[in-house]
């Protein structure tokens, strides 16, 4: 439990978030469900399955930022030796996989109404794809060691070196979906969102953003919790 | 600059006192490539459709299938401790050992493609640039799996961890080396995407050593 | 290879630590998976002077060598060569350490005379003569015969020889030997032992860690029980240590 050793002033800290995160969650998401899925207009093509975007792109936005919030947390665990960086790491990385997993859901959810079928290698999902892939890979380099500090400085390589390859797998996602892809395929990104689209979107954007930071705190508080127990236990049997 | 060829050296005589290694990964290469017809069938048109998609991806698991090696053995035996300590970045010595790894693994590759590529039938216009992009390709895939064979080093179930890892980061070269043979294939300029790839290389000849060695630090620690 | 015949005449190789070099630590911490070793541990080794270590199994013993190797970062407090901090320059610090632990790190298909070599090639690839070099350390354990024998036909105790030789093959100031008597029978343990008094004549440093009888004249024993502490003590020190470097 090394160094985490001064967790009072982060507990003291995110006590202190969490009642305002709870509340801009529980307020925004209220707002955001109403907004998006009564008083926003249907789309004059899609229908009421264009509601779906208003989770789906939130999703792919927390699934992408969750990535590199990780791998700021792993520099500055490697870098100035962090101790709380680490568990930031740990903590936000299930949260960003769930994320990337509910766009990719969601996206085929839409996709069989628009397209005809579940999945279609669109440059987006597909890039989306590999990185709930590059999500699994960073858990699994966690968990795979006895130690778990040598788990989390593993994992927060593994974070750096991913971080500077999602723009490069991006890059060639696309270049690779020119090629391949017909052009008539609906693109989500198709003409300029109508505002009384854009604010139901971007209340939803806050709700996620505000579950993200209350989960995260809640898990780096229970790591803390954990690494307390686990000090105990050694020092039960060390004295 | 002596280091780093004392090293190429050492890892390249204990590859070929060992043997098997490069046997083992052309072998396991040609007969991957072989199963594809049993899979889609012997119908020249779709093999020829498919043959750059499948040599890359059956190149790319084959040069993953050796990669645990690479510095287990010296992580077992106590020689990675020593290595570590040695008074040169430890940047050069992941050099060498890749380079060592990739003359052993990736070079053999880069010979058995143009005969498998006769199997599938590809068009003949396709075979210099499906060696050259190897060329280019197969020394980026060494440099990346470097750091996945150094971050798993002393992990539970490192071998399926280490795909888990690499596979994903692999996905660029395999866009950009089928595009190239596609494009040639084809009769359109493929120089670009050898081009980008030359460029991916140079990247991971800058970072990924870099990266192994830190990777490489914590596993002895 | 061409191995020339070993020379009774062969220089031998200047060690060469200036008169001045003092290895220290202050206030070393270490922490092993998420236990506490040792904490606020000090020592100073001046040439010609050894350290020995002492304790049961798990006293952190090895995770010390490791320590003073630059193997291990400490958790707390500092490793000095002449003043300047260790981890400023690892290769230097590299250069002047050689570290013989549990695993000896010979290459089974290798021969013992190219085991040696490489280490004589990575580590002092100043050295003129690798060759002679080599010879003079197989000799220094009297292996000479092994020269072209591979790893994989050697026993436990030829291999610590081989691992051993490394040590006069290519010469460094401080030796970080970790209980280097293991598998070694009576007449090589007292090679053993004539080889460090040698090195400490020559102005060397050694710190050693063991469980048997070696002869170590005139050296500072830890005994490295004495440096455990009890975990909860240990957090708050870092804790402590931790506070006043933010501030």
């Amino acid at each position: 439990m090394h160094r985490f050793a001064n967790p009072n002033r982060f507990l003291k800290l995110a006590n202190a978030i969490l009642p305002w995160s709870n509340g801009v969650l529980v307020v925004s998401l209220l707002a955001g469900l109403a907004l998006a899925l009564v008083w926003s207009p249907g789309d004059y093509q899609q229908g009421d399955t264009v509601r779906i975007m208003y989770v789906h792109v939130p999703a792919a936005w927390m699934g992408m930022f969750a990535y590199v919030a990780m791998a700021v947390a792993s520099a500055v665990a490697l870098i100035w030796k962090h101790p709380l960086a680490d568990l930031a790491g740990r903590a936000t990385a299930p949260v960003g996989a769930a994320f990337t997993f509910v766009c990719l859901v969601t996206g085929a959810l839409w996709g069989k109404p628009m397209w005809g079928t579940w999945w279609v290698w669109d440059a987006r999902l597909t890039s989306m794809l590999i990185l709930l892939f590059l999500y699994f890979g960073y858990m699994a380099l966690h968990n795979a060691f006895d130690d778990p500090q040598r788990g989390a400085k593993a994992a927060a390589v593994l974070a750096l070196v991913g971080v500077v390859n999602v723009p490069i797998i991006k890059f060639s996602v696309d270049w690779w979906n020119t090629l391949h892809q017909p052009a008539s395929v609906v693109r989500m990104d198709g003409p300029a969102v109508d505002p009384s689209m854009l604010w139901p979107l971007l209340v939803m954007g806050l709700a996620f953003k505000a579950f993200y930071v209350s989960v995260v705190l809640l898990r780096i508080k229970a790591e803390i919790a954990d690494a307390k127990i686990r000090a105990l236990r050694m020092s039960e049997i060390h004295g | 600059m002596n280091a780093l060829l004392a090293v190429i050296r050492r890892d390249l005589r204990l590859a070929l006192r060992q043997g098997s290694d490069s046997m083992m990964v052309v072998a396991f290469f040609v007969l991957t490539v072989v199963l594809f017809p049993f899979g889609v069938g012997p119908e020249s048109g779709i093999l020829e459709r498919v043959a750059a998609g499948v040599l890359w991806v059956t190149a790319l698991l084959a040069s993953m299938l050796s990669l645990d090696r690479l510095f287990q053995t010296d992580y077992e035996d106590g020689s990675l401790d020593l290595l570590t300590m040695a008074p040169m970045p430890l940047s050069v010595i992941v050099l060498g050992k890749v380079a060592a790894h990739w003359l052993t693994t990736g070079l053999p590759l880069i010979l058995a493609a143009p005969v498998l590529a006769v199997l599938l039938n590809m068009n003949s216009e396709g075979f210099g640039v499906l060696i050259a992009a190897m060329a280019v390709g197969t020394p980026t895939l060494s440099l990346i799996g470097a750091v996945g064979a150094a971050l798993v080093l002393g992990a539970r179930r490192g071998g399926v961890l280490l795909s888990l890892l690499v596979l994903p980061l692999y996905i660029p070269v395999l866009i950009f080396g089928v595009s190239a043979i596609d494009a040639a294939v084809m009769g359109f300029e493929y120089r670009a995407q050898l081009l980008i790839m030359g460029a991916m290389l140079l990247v991971s000849l800058a970072l990924c050593p870099w990266a192994t060695g830190a990777a490489l630090r914590q596993a002895v620690e | 290879m061409t191995v020339p015949e070993p020379s009774a005449t062969a220089p031998v190789a200047p060690i060469a630590p200036a008169a001045s070099s003092v290895f220290e630590g202050r206030g070393l911490t270490c922490i092993r998976g998420e236990r506490v070793v040792f904490a606020g541990l000090d020592f100073t080794l001046a040439p010609g002077e050894a350290l020995l270590l002492l304790g049961p199994n798990g006293s952190g013993k090895s995770s010390f060598l490791r320590l003073l190797a630059g193997l291990i970062r400490p958790a707390a407090g500092t490793l000095s060569w002449n003043g300047a901090p260790v981890r400023d320059d690892r290769e230097e610090h590299g250069a002047r350490s050689r570290y013989i632990g549990h695993l000896d790190a010979v290459k089974p298909v290798l021969s013992v005379a190219e085991n040696i070599a490489f280490w004589v090639r990575t580590w002092s690839p100043e050295t003129p003569d690798v060759p002679a070099a080599v010879q003079r350390g197989l000799g220094r354990f009297a292996i000479e015969r092994l020269s072209d024998v591979p790893g994989k036909m050697l026993s436990a105790g030829q291999k610590r020889r081989v691992n051993l030789a490394r040590l006069i093959a290519a010469p460094a100031p401080l030796w970080l030997l970790d209980e280097p008597t293991t598998a070694l029978d009576k007449a090589s343990i007292k090679v053993l032992e004539e080889a460090i008094a040698e090195h400490r004549a020559a102005g060397g440093m050694v710190a050693l860690s063991t469980h048997s009888e070696i002869a170590l004249p005139g050296a500072r024993t830890f005994h490295m029980d004495e440096f455990a502490v009890d975990s909860a003590s240990a957090w708050d020190a870092l804790d402590a240590e931790w506070e006043a470097a933010k501030t």
